[in-house]
């Protein structure tokens, strides 16, 4: 008797995506899939808007990390204002940027990692649901929590600092900044009251690194088998192959390590991506054209940048970066686990980069905007939190937008989140007619590994709350259950 | 006294209101203390099973189950809040309301350059996904709302001043000055 089991939050508010399981008659599982279940409609109804309304607006579609949008569609009007293509913006306009972005990275990062996946590590994924969320977290490791707070705290107050506001901000401006970096400012990142301090920070950042490591080596086994298949690897490096969230050229590796593509410049991205559209998702499925359909499917963030790069710009960073590599012998790191390890390397990465910049004395510069002659159409790349978005605007002569292409991050792990669905539902349904609410939260993992914004709701504070049935061929119902 | 009940959706919204809720920082660990937290992105509990003090939404209405959800929060919820521009107005998602869906759906799906002109013409349609509405509805064209909170978003301070208030069962009157609306 063929089956169908839904894993559907049923509700959109705690999350936009939900999971169908197929299986045979022999309990084997035949299909498994992760919808996307919302439609924003954003390509259409921004074309007449003018384009320099598009970074404050664009970001809306995205509340988790809308500094990656509002910086992705600076970057594109850049280059329609004629403000070079990433390397032409004056040095506090570029660096007051980046500071903004590697708040962003930071606060994000640490969000994640405390509030969402630490209840899975620390907890286990087997606890009581009702505990295992960031409260259970609070009540049994309150330092943590702490931290967790702290951290976010920190980046969203350079993000503050840079951008005006700390969600939605309007910061970045076609051709630069609009302000600079305070002494004040400055000095408060530098020298605040413990913890709110950029060393502290780097500290903190550190543990949480020591912490995953920790885990691991008690945890090998289950993190490093937990989710693992080939993929290709794509984000942007910098120009020498160092990594680089804020530009770059594009870089794509395969499961061996091998450049499928190298040095790619951001304007030319349609020579060499694709989307495709199925008709069970909103989510498309972008490919590299080199590949094909099939085989072109690629990973994109924390996973994917540690792959692609060559080495981290950072001291601190760097060592982790050299412990995590030597684990899979330089080769690239296929275990989707290992993302936490990796966002952890790279939350450290921007705790330093902050520090960095925040010492730089260009960032107190005046000069704040580039002025150029203005062109009709631009592409904006960055490295978000969750991988490389894409942001593509062309506009007439009454400066109206006529054309917008966005390609977000999550959207370039669809394929792989669907492959970590199909890897762990496989294991762990294969033969069996009982779910637990443990086998279920395992599928969770498996998609949280990827940080998916569909699931804000869970990204923010909990989890998302499941119902999964398993259905015969006639729709009836054999078993239940949900949480 | 029994801790006052709160519980919090996220419907058509981009999930920033509840993030600026997050910008309270340290005082969130007050707040689990304060009230309990019933159904909400917080915890793991999915349907109601009793009587909420205090419903804050974000978001407008743009797919049946937002709707369904919305009047669930209703029957549920002694106040029911607006949070945000979304809410409210139906905010940025409302921009769509002038443009039949399907002219949307064609963009997206058919007009986007990385879409290979040769392939099968393909809208996404499925039983799995849910259908869209012909518009975004800000929330009080669909239920009562006791309360409205403005912002893109509503600042933290805001958010945390009126959930105490609320929840302590005091009116909410919060001089107009202290609005922001960007
Ligand atoms: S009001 Fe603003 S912050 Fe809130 S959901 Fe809408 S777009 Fe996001």
């Amino acid at each position: 008797m063929a089956k169908k089991i839904t894993i559907e939050p049923v509700t959109r508010v705690e999350g936009h995506g939900k999971v169908t399981i197929h299986m045979d008659d022999k309990h084997n599982v035949t299909q498994a899939r992760l919808h996307i279940v919302e439609f924003r409609g954003f390509e259409r109804f921004v074309q007449g808007r003018p384009y320099w309304e598009m970074p404050v607006l664009v970001q809306r579609l995205c509340g988790i990390c809308p500094v990656s949008h509002h910086l992705a569609a600076a970057k594109a009007v850049d280059v329609i204002v004629g403000a070079g293509t990433g390397e032409g913006l004056t040095p506090t306009g570029e660096k007051m940027r980046r500071l903004m972005h590697y708040g962003q990275i930071f606060q994000s990062h640490a969000l994640h990692f405390f509030h969402l996946v630490s209840p899975d590590l620390l907890l286990g994924a087997d606890a009581d649901p009702a505990i295992r969320n960031v409260i259970g977290v609070a009540l049994n490791f309150k330092d943590l929590a702490v931290q967790g707070v702290m951290m976010r705290k920190f980046g969203q107050e350079v993000i503050l600092a840079t951008a005006g506001k700390k969600i939605h901000g309007t910061g970045a401006i076609p051709g630069g900044i609009n302000k600079n970096l305070s002494a004040e400012e400055r000095d408060s990142f530098l020298k605040g009251a413990d913890p709110l301090n950029v060393d502290k920070m780097i500290a903190w950042a550190q543990g949480a690194v020591d912490l995953f490591k920790d885990y691991h080596s008690k945890n090998s086994e289950i993190i490093d088998n937990f989710s693992v298949f080939p993929s290709n690897h794509l984000s942007l490096v910098r120009k020498d192959g160092a990594m680089d969230l804020y530009h770059g050229v594009l870089r794509a590796v395969d499961a061996d390590g091998k450049k499928i593509l190298n040095d790619v410049d951001c304007q030319d991205y349609l020579k060499y991506i694709g989307e495709e559209v199925r008709s069970w998702s909103y989510m498309k499925f972008p490919y590299l054209k080199e590949l094909g359909k099939e085989k072109g499917w690629y990973t994109v963030g924390p996973l994917a940048r540690l792959n692609t790069a060559d080495f981290i710009p950072t001291p601190l960073a760097q060592k982790e970066f050299e412990i995590y590599k030597a684990y899979t012998k330089g080769k690239p790191n296929n275990m989707s686990m290992h993302m936490h390890w990796a966002r952890l390397i790279e939350l450290l990465h921007a705790g330093e980069m902050i520090k960095e910049l925040v010492n730089d004395p260009d960032i107190m510069g005046d000069n704040l905007v580039t002025k150029g002659t203005k062109g009709r159409e631009g592409v904006g790349l960055i490295e978000a939190p969750r991988g490389t978005l894409f942001h593509h605007y062309k506009i007439n002569d009454n400066d109206q937008v006529v054309m917008a292409n966005l390609i977000v991050s999550t959207t370039n792990n669809n394929e792989p989140m669907n492959k970590a669905v199909n890897f762990v539902a496989g294991k762990l349904f294969t033969g069996q007619s009982k779910i637990t609410e443990g086998m279920m939260n395992r599928v969770e993992m498996a998609i949280r590994a990827y940080d998916p914004c569909l699931s804000c709701a869970t990204h923010a504070i909990g989890k998302m709350p499941l119902e999964v049935s398993l259905v015969d061929t006639n729709e009836n119902i054999i078993d239940r259950m949900s949480r | 006294m029994s801790k006052p009940i709160v519980a919090t959706a996220s419907l058509a919204g981009c999930f920033g209101c509840h993030m600026s809720l997050l910008d309270i920082d340290d005082r969130i660990l007050q707040l689990i203390d304060l009230v309990e937290f019933h159904k909400s992105p917080v915890d793991d509990i999915k349907k109601f099973t009793k009587m909420c003090d205090v419903g804050i939404i974000e978001g407008g209405c743009c797919n049946s189950e937002n709707v369904e959800n919305l009047r669930d929060f209703r029957k549920n919820c002694k106040i029911l809040v607006a949070l945000g521009e979304c809410a409210i107005m139906g905010g940025l998602p409302a921009m769509r309301n002038d443009i039949p869906v399907k002219e949307c759906l064609e963009e997206a799906y058919l007009g986007s350059p990385t879409i290979d002109p040769k392939d099968p013409k393909i809208i996404p349609n499925d039983d799995d996904i849910p259908m869209i509405l012909d518009r975004v509805y800000p929330l009080h064209e669909i239920v009562k709302i006791d309360y409205f909170l403005p912002g893109c978003p509503p600042r933290a301070d805001l958010i945390w001043e009126a959930l105490l208030t609320l929840a302590t069962g005091k009116e909410l009157n919060i001089p107009y000055e202290v609005f922001k609306f960007d």
